[in-house]
């Protein structure tokens, strides 16, 4: 049941400015914030009346000595008052305290909101918009650009409210004492507020221009540099050197000009500070000594006075901090309010019943090309399998994205049976439209996670006071996937799957992967020894098997050391091979000095070819040698490889040993070194304390290694490096021991669980292609769009995915866009559509004449 | 043979003789050397691409599907660089390649292929050329062509 506030606030803009967010989303908590800021107010003003009190008690004058009836004396009084000021200063603190802490979670709670709002409102985006900003602008925003925003809203209400409070007690007590000098204070106030800024200002503006004349020296001197020919050949460099003297003139000038009214304003705000206290001096001093003022209250005088220095400074910086702040939040929702953004109501909730769609589709008038204003009128039946055909500019693509309800129709009307698209909650379409575009996208999570998305319980959301999540969601609901339990649901994938041709790439996956328990292990082995005999027959080498007498060119340096893998996945085996035991033995046997010299070639070859790739480039992580950021560390390591530091042997040493000879080939490890590191290998197996060794399962001939993926197991050894269309041939051996070891169901388990990576860039494009489609299929959707989803298969493979997908969608509607005419020969009705406009739609049989459109269309695509 | 070598063998290929050399290193490094035994194909005509070959030794035949049956269009040896349309162009395979002798070839995968041309403006301008180059040779046949049919007709 959701409350009116929640709808309202969920279907509504984000407020235009920060103060409206700030009070739409905390108001009751501002105001409890301002009770206790009001609260802490009398006890700030009674510590400062408490030191005049204290004061007097000193000079003898207007001493009580009785306190409640009771004999005190005079010392028994300052004690007493002491005592007070203690309490009072107790107090003022744990205000402080309180009123922090509130502020904090108020700012916290807020941001926690804000990027809530801000992700909505992304989700929000009509697809047009989304493709005209980047993400890499909006990320930092909901990241880190309105992180300062958190801390501003705590104090957006409480810190005019606390330092101008405490900036007029102090102001009020000193007009209590002595009428003259807290007006005297009070002058000088309006001053500092208005002039100084005005300065600074200036000074601001000054620094900008100094910025703007580096920026042009720096080009200048480019230029030189480019045009050094020119000045050489007319004897150009006096007149070369004179413009830049010019310009360095231009500099200075700039620089000190900034000194000087820096300095300026630092002077002129010095002085109005000591300003009051001169007068106080002068003039309290002159009422003092005519008895006009008391000594104890010019001293209380100049205490107060003291204080209001430290709250104006807070006002002034709280100023400067607002703008910021409302610059900045108006910056950024600007960026969140694009036009079109799609109504939040209708998005976000889900109807508990979904209505099958029968029928059919119809367009009345929706216009397909931003061109033309024209709109097209068409009918696509339900129950029947449409192709879309048509070149670039055709419309094709949008009359998908409005079947996928990605786009909403700029005119007219689009019925889907019978009701108006648009009106329809986004839970129902989504739930009974499956939509796949030309390069689909999946999520870091494993292979299973991707495929059963579309038929997991969504978790509920939460969106009053803190936006969260309320547990029982991520069950699967096997009725969308029409099948009664875990069993039927593996079935279910495993035919979808077999539908767009992901078989191999799922064996491939569960190669990949690894074994979810042991007791399938045995199979493995069984499988490892008759695989080893077929790879024998092989005509060149596919693969290097592990062998514990011979170096392995396709293992690193460090997996040749120590043989095996480490259990846990989280230390790679370089970081076990660094060990000080491992170190040790290497030492003895003479290793370490060829492994110094291996890394700081690698390091010297790696710093040559990777120096000025653009941040973040793919072949750092690709080449797995040295990340970007440790670039220089490296270049500095080189340059002072005469005379290295301690640690850097031991950087060289990791750089070496993470060194695949076969796969780099950096030609580094020769045979002699070869027989050696062989030889280390087998005093490290003998040697290795039991803390290490517990840590790395060992490639052992007869035992599953559970360190490793299945096929490495299964290989017991890697394949080659440069062994030409190694996969294929690879393929076709390890079908036939997997199929003669029954290991399809354990493959097919480690292959769900496998991880797609960020985006799915663990899988190659046609994966994930294949997935997305399964993707859809699995939920079983009424219509399926798929809009040149079939693009990236070839010709034969998308001829093949199209007729199983027909089949599994008889009787329900399958409308696919194509890029090429001929798999549409296969639908039962074709679309045809040029510059936004029908040229031909009808049945399949109709068109199957020489001077149709889509003969012709055929015809064209012939080879 | 070595990165040093590969890369010495990059120079000797028009196409990568202008760029610098710590790039033909690079594009060296990022590549996987590969040997074919003769008969075995590079890639088959039809398939998406998924990578380019640069050789580096032996000869290979072009082959491509016609009504009549496959028919060899060309012979290449060392020094060319293959099966680039398919990477740049998201295509299949416009022909088959066949190893005719052993073949060393440098094997450079679409994602590597493309982050190179990203980054490395030069190469991609030589890319460029090549391209252009490949295209003015069709253009040059289909011209020969359409005149023979011309004269034949």
């Amino acid at each position: 049941m959701r409350s009116p506030r929640q709808a309202d606030a969920a279907g509504s803009a984000l407020p235009t400015s920060i103060y409206g967010f700030i009070l739409r989303w905390s108001w009751r908590r501002q105001l409890a914030l301002l009770a206790l800021t009001a609260l802490s107010l009398p006890v700030y003003y009674a510590s400062l009346q408490l030191p005049k009190l204290i004061v007097n008690t000193l000079s003898g004058r207007d001493t009580p000595t009785s306190l409640f009836g009771r004999e005190v004396g005079q010392q028994g009084y300052l004690l007493v008052l002491c005592g007070v000021f203690l309490a009072l200063v107790l107090l003022n603190a744990g205000f402080g305290y309180a009123i922090n802490l509130m502020k904090g979670r108020l700012g916290e709670r807020l941001l926690r909101r804000l990027r809530f709002e801000l992700f909505q409102h992304l989700l929000r985006f009509p697809l047009p918009a989304l493709k005209r900003v980047s993400a890499g602008e909006l990320i930092p925003m909901v990241t880190s650009e309105v992180e300062p925003l958190g801390g501003f809203v705590g104090d957006a209400l409480a810190l005019p409210a606390q330092q101008g409070g405490t900036l007029l007690t102090a102001l009020l007590f000193l007009m209590v004492q002595a009428p003259v000098l807290g007006l005297a204070a009070a002058v000088v106030l309006p001053v500092q507020a208005v002039v100084i800024p005005r300065l600074q200002r200036r000074v601001n503006r000054l620094g900008k221009e100094r910025v703007r004349a580096i920026r042009a020296l720096g080009d200048r001197i480019g230029e030189t540099v480019a045009a050094i020919t020119e000045i050489h050949a007319d004897n150009g460099a006096r007149r070369h050197m004179a413009e830049f003297a010019e310009r360095l003139g231009g500099l200075y000038e700039i620089r000190f000009e900034i000194y000087r009214r820096k300095f300026f304003v630092k002077f002129l705000n010095n002085f109005l500070n000591q300003l009051p206290p001169l007068f106080f001096f002068s003039a309290g001093g002159y009422l003092v000594l005519n008895g006009a003022l008391s000594f104890a209250s010019l001293v209380a005088v100049l205490a107060a006075y003291k204080d209001l220095a430290a709250p104006w400074k807070s006002l002034l910086d709280f100023y400067q901090a607002m703008e910021d702040s409302r610059i900045k939040y108006e910056q950024v929702i600007e960026q969140f309010q694009p036009t079109g953004l799609i109504d939040a109501e209708k998005l976000l909730t889900a109807p508990a019943v979904m209505p099958r769609l029968a029928g059919s589709v119809e367009f009345c008038g929706v216009p397909l090309d931003e061109a033309g204003p024209h709109g097209v009128d068409l009918v696509l039946p339900l129950d029947r399998h449409t192709a879309i055909l048509g070149d670039a500019g055709s419309g094709k693509i949008e009359l998908g994205l409005l079947l996928g309800r990605l786009a909403e129709p700029r005119a007219g009307r689009l019925l889907i049976a019978g009701a108006d698209l648009a009106s329809l909650p986004y839970g129902a379409t989504g739930r009974r439209i499956g939509y796949v575009g030309a390069a689909a996208a999946l999520f870091a999570g494993s292979l299973g996670d991707n495929l059963l998305a579309e038929i997991r319980r969504v978790p509920v959301v939460r969106d009053d006071e803190d936006p969260g999540i309320d547990a029982g969601g991520g069950t699967i609901d096997y009725d969308a996937a029409g099948v009664r339990h875990a069993d039927g649901l593996r079935e279910r994938l495993r035919q979808v799957l077999a539908m767009v041709e992901f078989d191999a790439d799922l064996q491939q996956l569960g190669l990949l992967g690894r074994l979810e328990s042991m007791a399938e292990a045995w199979r493995v082995l069984a499988a490892r020894e008759k695989l080893g005999e077929l790879l024998e027959t092989e005509p060149s080498p596919l693969v290097e098997r592990f062998d514990p007498e011979r170096f392995n060119a396709n293992l690193s340096v460090a997996e040749n050391l120590l043989f095996g893998a480490p259990h846990d996945g989280a230390a790679p085996v370089e970081a076990l091979a660094a060990a000080p035991s491992v170190r040790r033995v290497l030492e003895r046997l003479g290793l370490v000095p060829d492994l110094v010299r291996i890394g700081r070639s690698i390091a010297a070859t790696m710093v040559e070819i990777l120096d000025d790739l653009s941040p973040g480039h793919p072949f750092f992580e690709r080449f797995g040698l040295l990340a970007q950021d440790e670039l220089p560390d490296w270049r500095r390591r080189l340059a002072r490889a005469g005379r290295a530091a301690a640690g850097d042997r031991h950087a060289w040493l990791g750089l070496a040993f993470k060194l695949v000879e076969a796969r780099h080939r950096l030609d580094l490890v020769d045979a002699p070194l070869r027989r050696r590191i062989v030889a280390a290998r087998q005093a490290l197996r003998r040697e290795l304390p039991g803390n290490l060794r517990s840590r790395i399962d060992f490639f052992e001939p007869a035992r599953y290694c559970a360190a490793l993926p299945i096929l490495d197991n299964l290989l017991f050894g890697r394949i080659a490096h440069g062994a030409a269309d190694a996969w294929r041939r690879l393929d076709a051996a390890v079908a036939r021991v997997v199929d003669s070891g029954a290991l399809g169901p354990v493959l097919f388990e480690a292959a769900l669980k496998s991880p797609v990576g960020s985006a799915g860039a663990l899988l190659t494009p046609l994966q994930r292609q294949k997935v997305a489609i399964a993707r859809a299929v699995l939920k079983r959707p009424d219509l399926l769009v798929l809009n040149l989803a079939t693009q990236i298969f070839d010709p034969a493979a998308q001829t093949r995915i199209l007729a199983s997908l027909r089949a599994e969608f008889a009787g329900r509607a399958l409308i696919a866009v194509l890029p090429r005419a001929e798999p549409a020969a296969e639908f039962d009705r074709v679309l045809t559509l040029a510059r936004g406009r029908v040229v031909e739609h009808g049945d399949l049989a109709a068109l199957d004449r020489p001077d149709s459109a889509f003969t012709m269309l055929r015809q064209a695509e012939a080879p | 043979m070595s990165l040093e070598e590969e890369a010495e063998l990059l120079r000797r290929i028009p196409l990568f003789a202008e760029l610098e050399p710590a790039k033909r290193k690079l594009l060296a490094f990022a590549s996987e050397r590969v040997t074919f035994a003769p008969g075995q194909f590079l890639f088959h005509q039809g398939e998406m691409g998924d990578a380019a070959y640069i050789l580096a030794e032996g000869e290979v035949a072009i082959i491509v599907k016609t009504p009549a049956g496959p028919r060899q269009v060309a012979r290449l040896s060392g020094h060319q660089v293959v099966g680039e349309v398919a990477v740049l162009g998201d295509v299949p395979r416009t022909a088959s390649v066949r190893a005719e002798t052993p073949v060393v070839a440098l094997r450079i995968s679409k994602e590597a292929f493309l982050d190179l041309l990203r980054d490395i403006p030069t190469m991609a301008m030589c890319m460029m050329r090549v391209v252009a180059q490949r295209l003015e040779n069709t253009t040059a046949q289909l011209r020969r062509a359409l005149a023979e049919r011309g004269d034949a007709a």
